[in-house]
This record gives C-alpha cells, sequence and structure tokens, in this order.
C-alpha cells in the first residue's frame, strides 16, 4: 500500500492511534519503524495504535522511557524502543538493538534522530507534527 | 537473620545490609547521574560499565565499615527486575555468585515489592487491607493488598510515569536533571493557582494515570506566551504541574484507600521524596484510622535495604535459593507482596 493512501492529519490521541492501527495492517516481521517529533507530539500514542493494530492483549502500551525497551507480543513481537534519556551519537551496537531490527516483530523506535548512524534502508520514517494543540500531520518516508 | 542486599536496576547502585528484614545494619548509595551529564543523556555502555566498576568497591568498603564478616551473611538478595537489562544482570550475576560462593542461598526480588517494604526498616508493620502507590520514574501503580500472599495491581498509568513526566516538563521549561527536584524547587515561588493545568483521569472512575495529557499541555502553555513575547513563567509552570500531577495521585490513592478501608497507606518511589506530595498525603490522611507509611526520602528513591529487607521476609517464608531466577527487566507483579 502507498503511504499517500492515509489521510495523515490527526485531531485527537485517539485519532491518531486509529490511523496507526491501519498502518500496522501492513507492517510484516522485521519492519522498523524510526518516530520522531517534540515532547508531547503523539509518538508513544502512534505505538499505542500500532499494538492495537497487531492485536497486542497488554492492556496499557506505556512509555518506555526509563527502560528503555518494552515487548509485546500480538500478530507478530512488538519491539517499543525509546531513546529519549540518550545521549545524542548513541549508536546501535551500543544498545544491543541488533537482535530486535533483525528480529521476527516489528521494532518502533521513539526519538530515533539520537542515533548517530542510521537504520536499516528498510526503515520507514515517521515524522509527527504538531499543527495546533491537538491536530498532528503524520508524514510517512521511505519504504 | 543478616541478609544482603544488591540493588542495580537502573541509575543507582546499591549495597545494603539488614538484619532480620527490620534493622538496617549499613547502606550505601552510588548515583550515576554525574557520569551521564556531560553526554547530555544516559550511555547505556556507561551504566553498565558503572555498576560492574562499582558494585564489588562499595560492597568491600560496606561489608568493611559495618564489621559484619562473610561467615555472619545468611543470604544474599537482589533485585531480578522490572528494570535496565544490562544494569540488572550486574546486579543478578553478582548477587548468584556471591551466594554460591558463600554458600548461601540467592534470592531474587521484585523491585517494585520492595518499595511497598521500605517502611518495615523504620520500626513499621504492614497491615491488611493495604493499599500501596509506586511512583518513580518508570512506574505509576496503585497496589492493594489482603494480605502478604495476596496483593494485586489496582491501576496504572496509561502512558507516562509520574516520574517521567516531572523530567520531561522540566526539561520543557529548560529546569535540567534530573527533573523532579528541578520542578520541586522551581516550584517553591511559585504560584500553583495562575495556571490551570489539566488533572487527566481524576474523575475516570478507576485506578488509572495518565500524565501525558498534563505534559503535553505544559508544552502548549510555553509556546503560547513565547508567541506573545513575554516571558515564560517558570516558577509558576512548575507549580501549576507539580499540583495537577500531585492532587491526581493523592485522590486516586484516597479513593482506593476509602474503597478497599485499607489500614495501611504505603507510598514508595523515588517521586515520593517530592515534597509537595508528602505534605498532601499527610492532610489527605490525617485520621487516625488509616496509618500512612511514608520512609524518611533516602529509603523511597531506590536503595538496596529494602531488597535485603524484603529478602529476609522471603527467606522466613521458605522461599529463596532459586539459582534459575534471572534477571528480567518486564519481570510482572504476580501474586502476593513477596
Amino acid at each position: 500500500m502507498a503511504m499517500t493512501d492515509y489521510n495523515n492529519i490527526t485531531h485527537s490521541p485517539e485519532e491518531t492511534r486509529e490511523l496507526a492501527a491501519r498502518f500496522a495492517a501492513d507492517l510484516k516481521p522485521g519492519d522498523i519503524l524510526a518516530l520522531n517529533g517534540p515532547l508531547g507530539s503523539g509518538k508513544t500514542c502512534f505505538v499505542q495504535g500500532i499494538a492495537r493494530g497487531l492485536g497486542v492483549t497488554e492492556r496499557y502500551i506505556t512509555s518506555p522511557t526509563f527502560v528503555l525497551v518494552r515487548e509485546y507480543q500480538g500478530r507478530m513481537p512488538l519491539y517499543h524502543i525509546d531513546l529519549y534519556r540518550l545521549a545524542p551519537g548513541i549508536e546501535i551496537g551500543m544498545l544491543g538493538l541488533d537482535e530486535y531490527l533483525d528480529g521476527d516483530g516489528i521494532t518502533a523506535i521513539e526519538w530515533s534522530e539520537k542515533m548517530g548512524e542510521g537504520l536499516p534502508e528498510r526503515t520507514i520514517d515517521i515524522l509527527i507534527e504538531c499543527i495546533d494543540e491537538k491536530t498532528r500531520e503524520i508524514i510517512f518516508y521511505g519504504k | 537473620m543478616i541478609v544482603l542486599g544488591i540493588e542495580t536496576s537502573c541509575d543507582e547502585t546499591a549495597v545494603a545490609l539488614v538484619k532480620d528484614g527490620t534493622e538496617i545494619l549499613a547502606s550505601m548509595v552510588s548515583t550515576q547521574l554525574d557520569l551521564h551529564r556531560p553526554f547530555g543523556g544516559v550511555v547505556p555502555e556507561i551504566a553498565s560499565r558503572a555498576h560492574l566498576e562499582t558494585l564489588i568497591p562499595l560492597l568491600r568498603e560496606m561489608l568493611e565499615n559495618a564489621g559484619v564478616k562473610r561467615e555472619e551473611v545468611d543470604a544474599i538478595a537482589f533485585t531480578r527486575g522490572p528494570g535496565l537489562i544490562g544494569a540488572l544482570l550486574v546486579g543478578v550475576s553478582l548477587g548468584k555468585a556471591l551466594a554460591y560462593a558463600w554458600g548461601v542461598p540467592p534470592i531474587g526480588v521484585n523491585h517494585l515489592k520492595a518499595h511497598l517494604y521500605a517502611p518495615c526498616l523504620e520500626g513499621n508493620i504492614l497491615k491488611f487491607p493495604l493499599v500501596g502507590l509506586i511512583v518513580s520514574g518508570g512506574h505509576t501503580l496503585l497496589v492493594e493488598a489482603d494480605s502478604w500472599d495476596s496483593a494485586r495491581i489496582l491501576g496504572g498509568t496509561r502512558d507516562d510515569a509520574a516520574g517521567e513526566a516531572f523530567d520531561k516538563v522540566a526539561s520543557l521549561l529548560g529546569l535540567g536533571f534530573p527533573g523532579g527536584p528541578a520542578v520541586e524547587r522551581a516550584a517553591r515561588d511559585g504560584d500553583p493557582g495562575r495556571f490551570q493545568l489539566p488533572r487527566p483521569m481524576l474523575k475516570s472512575g478507576d485506578y488509572d494515570f495518565s500524565f501525558s495529557g498534563v505534559k503535553t499541555a505544559v508544552r502548549y502553555l510555553v509556546e503560547r506566551i513565547e508567541r506573545e513575547g513575554q516571558p515564560v513563567p517558570t516558577a509558576d509552570i512548575a507549580a501549576g504541574f507539580q499540583a495537577a500531577a500531585v492532587e491526581v495521585l493523592v485522590a486516586k490513592l484516597k479513593c482506593a484507600a476509602e474503597s478497599f478501608r485499607a489500614r495501611t497507606v504505603v507510598l514508595g518511589g523515588g517521586v515520593v521524596r517530592n515534597g509537595e506530595l508528602r505534605r498532601r498525603v499527610q492532610e489527605a490522611f490525617a485520621s487516625p484510622e488509616q496509618e500512612l507509611l511514608i520512609s524518611s526520602p533516602d529509603l523511597c528513591s531506590d536503595n538496596a535495604a529494602m531488597i535485603a529487607g524484603l529478602g529476609c521476609r522471603i527467606l522466613e517464608e521458605g522461599g529463596g535459593g532459586e539459582w534459575g531466577a534471572d534477571a528480567d527487566p518486564n519481570l510482572g507483579w504476580g501474586v502476593g507482596l513477596f
């Protein structure tokens, strides 16, 4: 499915989740999502929608800011990573992220811009821009 | 009975010796914050290496200062999880290696449950039913227990942990890291009533929390003021945010304590160092029917005494000795308080 098939403007956190859940339907094992956007733009919210789309049954998909990684099981595993607390310029190898990226699930990385080196080419970049207090534009790049 | 405790779940390396589950013989905490500061954030390799480099010298120093010989130690308790995997592995590996070498049982401890145990190290007894609130950088949990063997999670955050929200608001206000103390300091000179920030889920009728929305509200408030060309009233915003976060935490705790007719109300976790939270909770639980247990600040934030203390209780109950108990970053609650 081409990225333009999504209506990329959302007007509430719930709409962002809905959009992400629809987007998740097309995801395959090994897919990597690099999520960027300012504090409070809705990155974790987007991943909550991915989890819903993958059929993850956990009650809460919470921010992994402090633990760096949370793992969930849906129709395939979801690895939710957050680099917010990390120093800029961090490398994938230092984090031991390789095993997630090459794994059998979806890897969603918040604040991926903190990484010094690039992610694999197949990575889908997702940028969340704040239009106003409630409105978000979600821009997909790549693939 | 003397239990040695080891805690390495996040940014603190800690060791402690606790006697009979109630008396702290020694407790030492070494924080890594200063190591990471020059990098502008946490460097995972530094975090694991710092635990590795700090742990054994800290342990030696403590044993020497306490005058406790290894023959006197009856068990080694260590944090199994939840926490950062690289950090947890250091404590779990050393804990098991020491237990093996000293011929004593290893005891894997749940970090969150240890936070609820902390008041027992200051002469308190947990009476049931009990309601507990654990608030830290990584966790926001309300727990209800009918006995030591029967405890369950009532609710938790649906997005950001309370401590995480303090950190992120501090960052939005340019107050530096760690954010909790920075927000509290700034809030001291502020007017909490000047800006009405949202109280998410205050009336949701369940025991869940949400702090992401308050964080976002602070962001837009700051942006609006900047757009208008005004100086950002950092103190007033910090005070407004702190008041919002504390109000929701206290309201849900109060509601749970009443619903379950709690005899003991326990608070634990790094956010409980916050003076405003401590004051508000004390006001809310002023009546003598419910005993409020808030540990001294150093026992609220991460420490190894609570790990050793709970380890003692686990051993008394016939637990411990599980050599297969591995580090588990997502360790679940399971049942009970052990």
